[in-house]
């Protein structure tokens, strides 16, 4: 079956399911076009043999009340995973791996899945476009030297490239929602504390969020249900009653007030983005949705609130990255000369950049004025979210402020890549769920989307906006396998 | 300050220095896991023996409170009389180490979970108060080892990440002596309320100490010295004696104080600087984002109370009032928990005639003794508390006299022997027939008339004499009350 690698999540559950369809044949036929697509730069590590294996031994053995029975899917390599090499695309753990699972690919691997391998992404999730990961550029599936968006830039091109029936990212200002933007993919990031946290590479520990990214809204809510559970290792875990969100997706939204914030009308943005917006309006309202013009005044305080908060967070969970426990380490003449060589050459550029401005904003003299101010701009970033939804159920925005770009094309102004997260970093500064959605396609053919921004814990009520207004929008990815050798 | 001859002065050419001293003890919590995670906290393991993915900060591991030692900090609140904070954060205090895998050490910097209280010291001239201006939760570091191997540094995680309470004075201690009354008045608390076994040895209280000294009657503060990590009371005292000694002669010698981190070197008795104000780290402390603010009930905090054991305060007011201690005996009883545990089991089972005072006298004369001789605590004392109640019994219904306790005593050590059976077996029951002693004494005097005669005739010192004869002929059994009665009827 040659097209079993462009079935959804779903179609190929139920082919499991009715037999017609082993997770061998699956697993193979993922495994050939994965091999196929090198020149994509998709995975860092591929577990092939080892999938392969397993898939044998579930075909043996199948349990088919499990909610992904035998489906191979590869995972960010932000994840850490069992015995196999666990990287967060950077030299400094180019060696590591991992004698622990994180929960969110435990959980994965309970319901039946099967690791395929870790997919490329920013270094340790820093980046929007994936060009800052130490295992070189990823390109995007839609055109040759396209960036894939970041930092789940991997996972994005390896989804939209049909590498893999679905897959996981995490997004600390942007990183599932951007990438599924620029490829024409779904990406949900879910509410903080939805997703556990343990066993990911930490970036940003009070914006970080893991998340699933599909094909489609359905195969994006199965995802979902499969990762959010609370977890007692996670002290920042939500315990709240989760949804059976495929089982309980539904397209009927009438009567849904969604709010049009005037705030991302934002200079500068190019009319495509503008005229996609007001198509997403007619979609929702032609869906018996109500739209209502809302108002968050802080948002264009977000970005540098961002650009304090992450850093500052970061510049604090990389320093176990140290030469001393793990991972690499450069000779030095004693133990501090030992931790400068092994930091300079163990991070790249964006992350020694954002390890200094984090460690300048914590710095005493200044950390009233940065960091502290940051924290209070992010509570009145919260506050607009609460007033908005005392009248509306959910917020419809722009993904991002433009499609994707050319390699190399950002790489040189740092202000200019991060003013593409402009429209995602709200949304984890206020710890809530978002999803992006491909909603068309500007002049040149590259897709672009819509995100669905929700209330906190209400996931279920934006994936039945993004399912009612997938429908309308019947969007296709123009995907014509050019780097297929 | 009062102006008593206790006050501890520093005299350089007629100009009186006073010494103000405030301390940060680090109490390790005594639990079985560590703060954040579930390794085990067992002194001596064989290094990295105990240490789990979240001690050695391996990538993606979190941070989860452990509650009993959120617990274990409370109740020492309890028991410093201090403000329990209903919410307190903590903090990540950043700096690098190769004993601190995380780069950062979890602590409490703003918002710590107990707020001021107060510590009484007894001071041989009485009472003083010693404020406490926080006691926070945070991390210990592990263990870098520079002398296992000239060219590399061997590192122990076992200590990384178990629980330590820094407990912070206020600048209130005015001399070595108040230290080392300080210190041990801490260790007695927690040690009743079992929050910290105490054991300086082993490190589980250590103290980083602040001096600076002024001219007596200033009410300024001097520049401060911070002394680090110093392991005992003695070299506490010895740390505090030389810096402000060294700071007098500076201040003397018209230079100024430099604020700055100090070692003690116990070897050498002194001093050394170690990093200067500049030099400071800077921590760059912001709330861990791993963790949510703590927050605790009243409840939860109301449990803790109703369950607190009686303090020494509290039991030293109730010895003096029940079993009418004077209060110097009375301190020494509750100073130390397993001590005021064995005299309350004394008291209890001397039973209804009791005699407080002898009781007293024989833990804190004798047994302390014996105790101290063979270096034990006297929780191992090889006399039960049992056994010393009805050894006391028999001396006080004059079963047997104060003298032959003592050799009773002898021989109850060789097994926690019963007294009541040595009496028995080796026949030292004391005399109390007076019909006996008086035939007894009647002989002595026959057999010497003269010295009878003496005394009767005003050389009243050989009415030791006649006892000590009498003692002899009886086998130090007779009861020594009633010969002292019969030789006066009869040498009157």
């Amino acid at each position: 079956m040659s097209d079993i690698t462009k079935q959804s999540l779903t179609e190929l559950v139920e082919n499991i399911k009715n037999k017609k369809l082993s997770s061998t044949d699956i697993t193979k036929s993922f495994i050939e076009r994965s091999e196929k697509s090198k020149e994509l730069n998709a995975y860092i590590t591929d577990n092939f043999t080892s999938a392969l294996d397993k898939a044998k031994k579930f075909d043996q053995k199948p349990n088919l009340d499990l909610k992904l029975p035998g489906i191979p899917m590869a995972v960010k390599d932000l994840f850490c995973t069992k015995d196999v090499k666990t990287t967060a695309g950077s030299k400094i753990l180019n060696n590591f791996v991992p004698t622990y699972e994180s929960t969110v690919t435990e959980n994965i691997w309970n319901e039946g899945a099967i690791l395929l391998g870790k997919l490329n992404c920013d270094e340790f999730a820093m980046g929007s476009s994936n060009e800052t990961s130490f295992f070189g550029n990823v390109q995007n599936p839609i055109d040759k030297n396209l960036v894939p968006g970041g930092s789940s830039g991997g996972s994005a091109s390896a989804l939209a490239g049909q590498l893999t029936p679905i897959t996981i990212g995490t997004d600390t200002g942007g990183s599932i929602r951007q990438p599924a933007s620029f490829t024409g993919t779904v990406g949900l990031k879910p509410t903080y504390g939805s997703c556990s946290r343990y066993g990911i590479v930490a970036f940003a520990s009070s914006l970080d969020q893991a998340g699933p990214m599909a094909q489609n809204v359905k195969d994006c809510a199965l995802l979902q249900e499969v990762i959010s559970t609370y977890d007692p290792k996670d002290s920042t875990s939500i315990d709240f009653k989760r949804n059976q969100y495929s089982k309980e997706l539904n397209n009927n939204i009438k009567g849904k007030k969604i709010g049009i914030p005037k705030e991302y009308r934002v200079d500068g943005m190019p009319k495509e983005i503008e005229d996609l917006w007001q198509k997403g309006i007619q979609y929702v309202k032609e869906c018996g949705a109500k739209t209502i013009d809302i108002s968050l005044p802080h948002t264009s305080y977000a970005l540098p609130t961002y650009y304090i908060v992450a850093p500052a967070e970061a510049s604090s969970n990389l320093a176990r990255y140290d030469g001393v426990k793990y991972g690499f380490r450069a000779k030095g003449e004693n133990l501090i000369d030992m931790y400068e060589k092994t930091r300079s050459e163990g991070f790249g550029a964006e992350v020694q950049r954002r390890i200094m401005i984090g460690t300048y904003v914590l710095s005493s003299g200044y950390y009233d004025a940065y960091y502290l101010k940051a924290q209070k701009v992010r509570k009145l970033i919260k506050n607009d979210f609460d007033e908005a939804y005392k009248k509306v159920d959910a917020i419809l925005t722009p993904s991002t402020p433009s499609s994707a770009f050319k390699i190399g094309e950002k790489t040189d102004d740092p202000v200019s890549m991060y003013l593409n997260d402009i429209f995602t970093v709200p949304v984890n500064l206020a710890g809530l769920p978002g999803i992006s959605i491909p909603a068309g396609h500007d002049s040149k053919g590259y897709p672009l989307g819509l995100q669905i921004i929700g209330k906190a814990f209400d996931e279920q009520n934006i994936l039945n906006i993004a399912f009612a207004m997938e429908e309308k929008i019947n969007f296709k990815n123009k995907i014509t396998d050019w780097w297929i050798e | 300050m009062s102006k008593n001859s206790a006050e501890y002065l520093i005299n350089r050419k007629g100009n009186q220095y006073e010494v103000v001293i405030g301390l940060e003890v680090h109490a390790q919590v005594l639990s079985e896991s560590k703060l954040f995670s579930t390794s085990a906290t067992k002194f001596g393991a064989e290094p990295n023996t105990q240490v789990s993915l979240v001690d050695a900060a391996f990538p993606g591991m979190l941070p989860v409170i452990n509650e009993f030692c959120v617990k274990q900090a409370i109740k020492t609140g309890i028991g410093l009389n201090a403000k329990i904070n209903k919410r307190s954060v903590f903090d990540r205090k950043n700096y690098f180490y190769a004993d601190l895998p995380q780069g950062y050490q979890i602590s409490q910097f703003k918002d710590p979970i107990v707020g001021e209280g107060k510590v009484i010291l007894d001071m041989p001239d009485g009472q003083k108060e010693v404020g406490i201006e926080r006691l926070h939760l945070e991390q210990d570091a592990g263990k870098s080892i520079h002398d296992l191997d000239p060219q590399n540094t061997f590192v122990d995680l076992n200590r990384s990440g178990v629980a330590l309470m820094e407990i912070v004075s206020k600048p209130d201690l005015r001399s070595p002596e108040e230290v080392s009354s300080y210190i041990k008045k801490l260790r007695s608390i927690m040690r009743y309320l079992g929050t910290c076994d105490g054991n300086m040895q082993e490190g589980s209280l250590r103290a980083d100490v602040n001096v600076s000294v002024r001219v007596r009657g200033s009410k300024e503060f001097g520049t401060r010295c911070e002394i680090k990590n110093v392991n005992s009371i003695k070299f506490m005292q010895m740390a505090i004696e030389y810096e402000a000694n060294r700071q007098v002669d500076l201040i003397e010698e018209g230079k100024s104080i430099d604020q700055e981190t100090r070692l003690f070197d116990t070897k050498k008795n002194e001093t050394r600087s170690m990093r200067s104000k500049e030099d400071a780290h800077d921590y760059r402390y912001f709330p861990d984002p791993d963790l949510l603010p703590l927050e605790v009930s009243d409840k939860f905090i109301n449990d803790l109370k109703n369950n607190i054991p009686e303090l020494p305060d509290d039991k030293k007011k109730r010895f003096i009032d029940e079993f009418k201690l004077s209060p110097y005996e009375a301190t020494i009883l509750v100073s130390d928990i397993d001590t005021a545990k064995y005299f309350e089991e004394v008291v209890s089972k001397m039973g209804k005639n009791k005699d407080m005072k002898l009781a007293v006298n024989w833990i804190t004369g004798e047994l302390f003794a014996v105790l101290n001789n063979k270096n034990l605590e006297i929780s191992q004392s090889p006399v039960s508390a049992k056994n010393l109640a009805i050894l006391v019994n028999l001396i006080k219904n004059g079963t047997i006299s104060g003298k032959i306790a003592k050799t009773v005593f002898e021989l109850m050590l060789d097994g926690d022997k019963d007294p009541q059976k040595i009496v028995e077996e080796k026949g030292l029951k004391q005399q109390s027939d007076p019909k006996a002693i008086e035939a007894l004494i009647d002989k002595i005097i026959n057999n010497n008339r003269e010295k009878a005669i003496e005394y009767k005739s005003g050389k009243e010192k050989l009415f030791g004499f006649f006892v000590g004869q009498a003692m002899k002929a009886s086998g130090g059994k007779a009861n020594p009350q009633l010969i002292n009665e019969i030789l006066k009827k009869k040498l009157q």
